[in-house]
């Protein structure tokens, strides 16, 4: 059996050609397998109802039960859930999200799992799927963030896509005295601003510092944050980012974008899809990456995952683990990750990507232009008190750069009771 | 018919219940509610003190046993955590734990140092005194819509809307009314020639702002109340001190407000009441922001206990003790009024 897998597995690895049939001959699974899924909106929905179906064709003799809860109210439920009633297989988040049910025991430790040999294809998120030394997850899909721009604006300017931070901060003039915003943002919900963090901060400081001092162990009151801080109010000072933006939710901010009030916008690849279907086409709209600040720190990328658990009240524990290595595979991560599905990027380094502007750079951008390292998101690195205070602490000091002193000195303070 | 008479009046035939009978009905009719307010209100509370003594963050830890011959014991197992289910020697009992950690009055000593919430401490006595607005504004509709013209019902109607309409509906068409640049209020004020004004965002302004959208529907509860309590007002009275020459100010101030007082004190209840539960607006409109400053108790303690970034149990748990407390001084003194009341002095 084992060996069957091996082989199948290596095939995997070299052709990027399945042999889910190869897999599913030895294992004859039986009995239920309950899965709880998040994934509600209409196109993550459907990916969803897909792999089970597909899943299914593969063991005709297991009976799959799928679940699929709105994917907010999921963020309360699966407290209850994971205690009360657990499935075998549950959607979560990878790296310090998942570390309330890890310390309670809820998660089940799958570092079997990631020892197999088809794991290795995964080895860009295995930093994130791990906590104390174990694995806890697989992950499924994840996306790029970056500066998303009007193509048709810059060169209307006369500008090109910025590599350096003094490239950045000269294009940004020019788009401020052309009347317009040189970044759409809207930090109602202040995760936003926290995109703005990680990548000054990676930029300026590096992955490694980045980490630590989301972990905790760096101060927030040291020289190192505080250049981030001055880097990042060189744009708030010459009026970079879209006014009043503590009033908008992301979605809100994204016409200032359309109607070419704001030229750019750092966000996630979730962003496209709105932007096109608001009118945007492929000429209007490019990514870049963001730019470098210090010319000796590498880069490094935010690349939120979106994972699969076992729970440790799982019944069916085999039927479970089948479905994860059917979920990791090479086939299923092109399928699920294609433009008409989630639209989004697969994991398994033996996974294509679809033909898609976006998709294309982000691919290209995660596997070789990223020697620093992958960050999952602030939010999700950080504890999640400590990301709240953080956060609104941020959100401050996008409208009121002048309250710095203030809000280091409290976020330092939380730092020392949040840990 | 005389003879059943007597025997069914005869005090050794009749059972203990029928002995009681007066005593006990009012007890058996009130103890469905009883039962419900000990279930649903009284234990509740009892529990949100004792939870406020712990660190909690809400989840349940499962217990392993050792399987019998293996070289682990039950709570070595257990100590596994995610990793017991791995391990043959150990087996789910299908039983759970609490992670909580008790930690005496840590919480309350957190919340003393806390700084977001005595800013909602402030806010909440914001809400309290502006609330009350809605009284005499309610008083002043009431008054004006209390006559008889053509279409009077509707224009009650009307004004009565916006209590009738969902609070997020309400907080989601003020939030369209302040917005930046787009909305009502601030066209209107760049009209005039003023700069434009971000009412929400603006962590000075954002809280009256709120106020602002929930005196609407307040206003017209208050309204209906003194709808209710002007048909109640006596006409002789009225004709009385209209012929010893009282009107306007002097006839409001000494005949009508003083009738009115049973319809005053109700609007100050629900006013107060509605002040504290303040939350279905500040949640829409500004989601405790920008940086945390329209928060009141009760958003800060959803926020710390149930919220995305939350789950803090015990210190949820502490800030509604403390709500419950400020509460309770009202509560108490509504009792105590209502009381003096029934007792008539």
């Amino acid at each position: 059996m084992k060996s069957v897998f091996k082989l199948a597995a290596a095939a995997l690895a070299t052709t990027a050609i399945t042999s889910t049939a190869a897999l599913a001959d030895g294992h004859a699974l039986s009995g239920d397998l309950v899965i709880f899924s998040d994934m509600s909106n209409p196109a993550p929905r459907a990916v969803m109802e897909g792999m089970v179906e597909r899943f299914g064709a593969l063991h005709p003799d297991l009976n799959i039960e799928l679940t699929v809860i709105d994917r907010e109210a999921y963020k309360t439920q699966i407290r209850n859930f994971l205690t009360a009633d657990a499935p075998d297989v549950a959607n979560w988040y990878a790296a310090n999200r998942m570390r309330p049910f890890v310390d309670a025991g809820l998660f089940m430790d799958i570092s079997d799992l990631w020892a197999e040999d088809d794991f290795a294809n995964l080895e860009s998120t295995r930093g994130a799927m791990t906590l104390d030394g174990a694995q806890f997850g697989v992950p499924y899909t994840y996306y790029q963030w970056g500066v998303y721009y009007r193509e048709d604006i810059f060169n209307e300017l006369g500008l090109t896509e910025p590599t350096t931070w003094d490239q950045e901060v000269a294009n940004c003039q020019v788009i401020v005295d052309s009347g317009r915003a040189c970044y759409a943002i809207g930090s109602k919900f202040l995760w936003t601003a926290g995109g703005w963090f990680d990548y000054i901060n990676m930029r300026t400081n590096g992955y490694d510092f980045h980490a630590s001092l989301l972990a905790g162990n760096e101060s927030w009151t040291s020289d190192e944050v505080r250049e981030t801080f001055a880097n990042w109010r060189q744009l708030i000072d010459m009026g970079g980012f879209l006014e009043n933006h503590q009033s908008y939710s992301w979605q809100e901010a994204l016409p200032f974008v359309v109607e070419g009030e704001a030229t750019a916008y750092l966000i996630g690849n979730f962003a496209v899809q709105p932007l096109r279907e608001a009118g945007l086409t492929d000429a209007q709209l490019d990514f870049y990456q963001f730019p470098a600040i210090s010319a000796d720190v590498p880069l490094a990328e935010d690349a939120p995952t979106d994972t699969f658990h076992i729970p440790s009240g799982a019944q069916n524990v085999e039927a479970a683990k089948e479905f994860l290595r059917f979920v990791v595979s090479a086939e299923n991560q092109t399928m699920i990750n294609a433009g008409d599905a989630l639209g989004q990027l697969p994991i398994h380094a033996g996974a294509s990507v679809d033909a898609d502007e976006f998709l294309e750079q982000g691919f290209e951008m995660l596997s070789s232009n990223s020697p620093g390292g992958v960050a999952q998101f602030f939010d999700r690195d950080a504890p999640a008190e400590m990301a709240s205070i953080a956060m609104e602490g941020l959100q401050e000091f996008m409208v009121f750069p002048d309250n710095l002193e203030d809000i280091l000195a409290r976020l330092e303070d939380a730092r020392g009771s949040v840990y | 018919m005389t003879d059943l008479s007597t025997q069914s009046h005869s005090p050794t035939k009749r059972g203990w219940y029928k002995r009681h009978e007066i005593a006990l009905t009012p007890w058996l009719f009130l103890l469905p509610g009883f039962l419900f307010f000990a279930v649903y209100v009284i234990f509740p509370i009892a529990q949100s003190f004792n939870v406020s003594l712990y660190a909690w963050d809400g989840l349940d830890r499962p217990i392993y046993a050792a399987v019998e011959g293996a070289e682990i014991t039950d709570a070595e197992c257990t100590a596994l955590g995610p990793r017991a289910r791995g391990n043959p020697g150990c087996a789910e009992t299908g039983e759970f734990a609490s992670t909580a950690e008790y930690i005496g009055l840590e919480n309350y000593q957190e919340l003393l140092g806390d700084r977001n919430f005595e800013i909602s401490l402030w806010n909440n006595l914001k809400w309290l005194v502006l609330y009350l607005l809605a009284i005499p504004m309610g008083l002043f509709i009431a008054l004006f819509l209390n006559q008889t013209v053509f279409g009077i019902r509707l224009y009650k109607s009307l004004f009565f809307f916006p209590f009738v309409i969902s609070q997020v509906v309400v907080g989601l068409v003020f939030s369209w009314f302040y917005l930046p640049d787009a909305g009502l209020l601030d066209s209107f004020l760049q009209w005039l020639g003023f700069d434009g004004l971000n009412v929400l965002g603006n962590p000075d302004y954002a809280t009256y702002g709120i106020i602002a959208a929930g005196l609407w529907p307040q206003t017209a509860y208050c309204m209906i109340l003194y709808l209710t309590g002007l048909n109640a007002v006596d006409p002789e009275q009225v004709e009385a001190a209209r012929l010893d020459g009282a009107k306007g100010w002097k006839m409001l101030w000494y005949v009508i407000i003083p009738q009115l007082k049973p319809a005053t004190f109700i609007a100050f209840v629900v006013t107060i009441i509605g002040a504290l539960r303040s939350f279905d607006l500040i949640s829409i409109m500004t989601n405790g922001g920008p940086f945390g400053s329209t928060r009141v108790l009760s958003f800060y303690m959803f926020e710390k206990a149930l919220s995305e970034y939350g789950f803090r149990m015990g210190y949820g748990a502490a800030i509604a003790v403390v709500l419950f407390l400020i509460m309770l001084v009202f509560i108490a003194y509504f009792l105590w009024s209502m009381y003096r009341d029934e007792r008539g002095y």
